[in-house]
């Protein structure tokens, strides 16, 4: 895999410095700054489904949720030491998510357009709701994860690389993913999935891959926000559709879906704005929440890079070429 | 599952659920047809539904707090509501038509978290009831109980979809409002104007949706959160029947009413929401394969 | 030589309405026939139950001596019948040369090989086929922003980018700028001789379709009313009075 041109890597590399440094330059901000890369792995696996092949999902949370209780059970109920079970468990939550994927998809990914994105929302909440009812993960009243050895503070910097290093891993994944022939294969399922089947695509198997490898990052993910937040609330931290579900979506748009930066950036815009919300408009800022996300969604549908692209054709890589040359572009 | 060997050697209990269930059915019925009618004329999925019958209901609450009695706060709910509607569609919703499905799906989202969060913080997350004063029936020697209360919500409801129905018929917004759902095209050519119909049809959806509120309100409690299950409710409804299916939508709703009520009462009361969900997707895969089978798709 | 393609007896009815009804014709490899009637025959239904997109309510379907009656259309495709479709789609999303790499005969997109790049003499093979279509300069546009002719020729290429052995074209004519035709035609044939592509095509255009054919079916009221070389379908009586719409 040949490394794209220093021009292209200046951006991505001060984002890596800057994440790498943050803990040591505002360690008070540790976690809400570790949710930002939860936000951006958020953002990226949506767009996977919901932009680049037009499958709209209200339930990727429940990849989320079922890794988180996977993990913090796997923590619960085996003794190697933390480290271990720690990442055991996110193993394991990984595993179990792409599983509840390959199980859910078979039938979901069977329904086209609004009824595939309001299945999954059912999916999504009905999670929660027998999550908080199953007393071996603890019910309503939740779980909690072992408490991380180490000095006061540790644990929130230590989730923190964590969440950094899956945000920094789930993007040139995906990258890769979109180059291929793959990607042209789920836009094409965005496009016109009759067509594609016409063409004899195997779409169900695109479709089904695709909404593992959303599975597996968020499954991780899950793992490590449990641990992070300390706390497992079913319907609050880990089946939190009504929440971080719909918010992935928004952010994607926010950003410009169907891009690669357009989910990083909407995820950054949306959660700096969140927390502004929060700190400063404490009591209405779910209210102004509300107001943002009707704000997007009517005056941003087509997103950031989605209004860029529109400008400025030729810097996405289209446009009419009149030089007919032979090749290359 | 005592719950259900209670069942079997209570043949009563089985009638009151039914009964029951038939009752509140009536109820989902009406914002089910709110929705349809949305659907079907405007082409959006108004995912604040649920929020809507929500604020009818408060609006009959307040009524009853003031001294009124809150049967008449029906028709109060339906008029504030319509007006809500009204304001909703020419403010937002306007923007939202002509885009795709989605983005309406959101935008009303949004919507629904604006309206359920301004509710918790003007009214308190407090279960408020609007009592109506009206007795218990009881037949069977005792078996079977129905709150008088439910069985005038059931006739109110009945009847403001009748309403409903004779208004879409007879009148000619009515008349304007299904030339557009057929064509709106078509009817913009025959000097429709197609955006104040919108309008009418989002003002009336509301108010059907007021209304059935203030009936919940009355009938059970009112509570900012009470929004998405009666959404939910709505969609499934209007999946199940189909959009312009009249006597299936009511069918479909009391049948609804019913299940959701004995798997309450089988379940426990904590799996309800649970149950309403997973049926919500149950519905849906069993549609996706039926039509797999003819290889065709749910559109 | 066993035809390409065996249609016997296939019924097709949508509710109470009969689409088709006992519908048999037969293609051998590598000649182009045709397929005519007047609007409400049958001719796009017929193309549907074939690739698949419905199940037949009786009959069978044969491509290349295999009972395909019941596959699904991926399934279908991957055998090698492409079809057309009426109202020409492509995927709008993409650029006209992503449009033709996602084209690829799907032999060659395995569950290993999917995830690579497409390679040099892919894209070579997209942009030959582009020029000969004559959308070169327009490679990068997004597909939805071409013209409907455009998107037409378009369809068209990545009908052949994928390699057909049989290609099923619906009214491959229609809306396409009188003057550009006869270019259209030209390419139809190349296809058909130097690519072998077995070609069924549906047209209204007569001029076109008698030109193009060497064996044409004609169908009415979803039954086969006629068939034959194109002078005889053309004379026929009964063709003429189905057109004609007298019964």
């Amino acid at each position: 895999m040949k490394l794209p041109p220093a021009r292209e890597l200046a951006i991505p590399a001060v984002i890596l410095a800057f994440g790498l440094a943050f803990p040591a330059l505002a360690p008070a901000y540790r976690s809400q700054m570790a949710f930002l890369w939860v936000m951006v792995v958020f953002a990226l696996t949506w767009d996977l489904l919901g932009g680049q092949m037009g499958y709209n999902s209200f339930g990727n949370i429940v990849f989320f949720g079922v890794g988180m209780y996977a993990c913090v059970v796997v923590q619960r109920d085996l003794h190697l030491g933390y480290y271990s079970t720690l990442f055991l468990g996110m193993a394991v939550g990984a595993v179990l998510a792409v599983a509840v994927a390959a199980l859910i998809g078979s039938g979901l990914l069977g329904l086209r357009g609004h009824y595939f994105a309001i299945g999954t929302l059912g999916i999504g909440i009905a999670a929660g709701e027998l999550a908080s009812g199953w007393d071996f993960v603890g019910g309503g009243g939740g779980m909690v994860p072992p408490l991380f050895p180490g000095a006061v503070g540790g644990r929130e910097t230590f989730f923190y690389y964590l969440a950094f290093a899956l945000a920094v891993i789930t993007f040139p994944v995906l990258r890769w993913l979109y180059s291929g022939r793959f990607g042209l294969a789920i836009n094409a399922i965005r496009d016109d999935e009759d067509k594609a089947e016409a063409m004899g695509l195997r779409t169900t198997q695109y479709k089904t891959i695709a909404w593992c490898v959303s599975a597996v990052f968020l499954g991780l993910m899950g793992g490590v926000v449990g641990n992070l937040v300390g706390f497992i609330d079913p319907r609050e931290v880990a089946f939190a559709g009504s929440t971080f579900g719909v918010w992935m979506v928004l952010m994607a748009i926010l950003g410009g879906k169907g891009t690669l930066w357009g989910p990083v950036l909407g995820a950054a815009i949306f959660h700096v704005t969140k927390e502004l919300f929060w700190t400063y408009l404490l009591g209405w800022q779910r209210v102004a929440l509300g107001l943002l996300i009707v704000v997007i969604v009517v005056f941003f549908p087509r997103g950031i890079l989605g209004w860029a692209r529109e400008r400025w054709p030729e810097r996405f890589g289209q446009g009419v070429d009149e030089a007919a040359s032979e090749g290359g572009r | 599952m005592d719950n259900l060997r209670l069942l079997f050697s209570a043949p009563p209990l089985s009638l009151q659920l039914l009964l029951d269930g038939i009752l509140i059915g009536a109820i989902f019925a009406l914002a089910a047809y709110g929705m349809a009618l949305v659907w079907g004329v405007m082409g959006l999925i108004n995912v604040a539904q649920g929020e809507l019958v929500m604020l009818g209901g408060y609006a009959a609450y307040f009524l009853y707090r003031a001294g009124i009695h809150p049967l008449l706060g029906v028709p109060v709910a339906a008029i504030l509501l319509f007006f809500l509607g009204w304001g909703l569609y020419r403010s937002v919703m306007f923007r939202v038509v002509d885009k795709d499905l989605f983005i309406s799906i959101l935008a009303t989202y949004g919507l629904s978290i604006l309206l359920q969060q301004l509710a918790n913080g003007l009214f308190g997350a407090n279960v408020r009831t609007a009592e109506s004063g009206f007795g218990t029936l009881v037949l069977l020697g005792g078996a079977v109980t129905i709150a008088e209360i439910k069985l005038i919500s059931f006739v109110a409801a009945l009847l403001t979809g009748a309403a409903l129905l004779v208004f879409l018929r007879r009148s000619r917004m009515g008349q304007a409002i299904r030339a557009t759902a057929q064509n709106a095209r078509a009817a913009r050519v025959m000097g429709i104007d197609t955006d104040r119909v919108y309008a009418w049809t989002f003002g009336i959806n509301a108010a059907i949706c007021g209304a059935s509120g203030a009936l919940v309100a009355m009938t059970w409690i009112v509570h900012p959160y009470l929004g998405l299950p009666y959404t939910v409710r709505s969609f499934m409804i209007v999946i199940l029947a189909g959009l312009g299916n009249v006597v299936g939508v009511l069918v479909a709703a009391l049948g609804l009413g019913v299940a959701e009520n004995f798997a309450g009462f089988i379940l426990g009361a904590e799996y309800q929401a649970a149950f309403i969900f997973g049926l919500l997707v149950v519905i849906l895969v069993w549609r996706r394969f039926s039509l797999a089978r003819q290889r065709r798709y749910l559109t | 030589m066993t035809p390409i393609l065996e249609v016997h007896q296939v019924s097709k009815s949508f509710g109470g309405v009969v689409a088709n009804k006992d519908v048999s014709l037969a293609v051998p490899p590598g000649k182009i026939y045709g397929l005519i009637g007047p609007n409400g025959s049958g001719k796009t239904t017929l193309f549907n139950s074939i690739v698949g997109q419905h199940p037949v309510d009786k009959g069978s379907i044969r491509f290349a001596g295999r009972e395909i009656t019941r596959l699904r259309v991926p399934q279908i495709a991957r055998l090698g019948v492409l079809r057309t479709f009426q109202q020409t789609r492509i995927y709008r999303g993409m650029t006209c040369l992503q449009n033709m790499l996602i084209s690829v005969p799907p032999s060659e997109l395995t569950w290993r090989s999917v995830y690579r790049r497409s390679s040099p003499a892919e894209e070579r093979k997209a942009e030959d086929l582009l020029h000969f279509v004559g959308l070169h300069a327009k490679r990068h546009l997004p597909g939805g922003d071409l013209s409907f002719g455009q998107q037409k020729l378009l369809e068209f290429a990545m009908a052949l980018m994928s390699q057909p052995k049989m290609l099923l074209l619906d009214e491959p004519t229609a809306g396409i700028n009188p003057t550009l035709i006869n270019g259209l035609l030209e390419r139809l044939r190349q296809a058909n001789q130097e690519l072998g592509i077995t070609l069924l095509v549906i047209e209204h255009n007569m001029r076109v379709i008698m030109q193009l054919a060497e064996y044409i079916y004609c169908l009415a009221h979803g039954e086969l009313l006629a068939e034959g070389k194109p002078e005889e379908v053309q004379k026929d009586q009964r063709v003429l009075d189905a057109y004609l719409g007298a019964t």
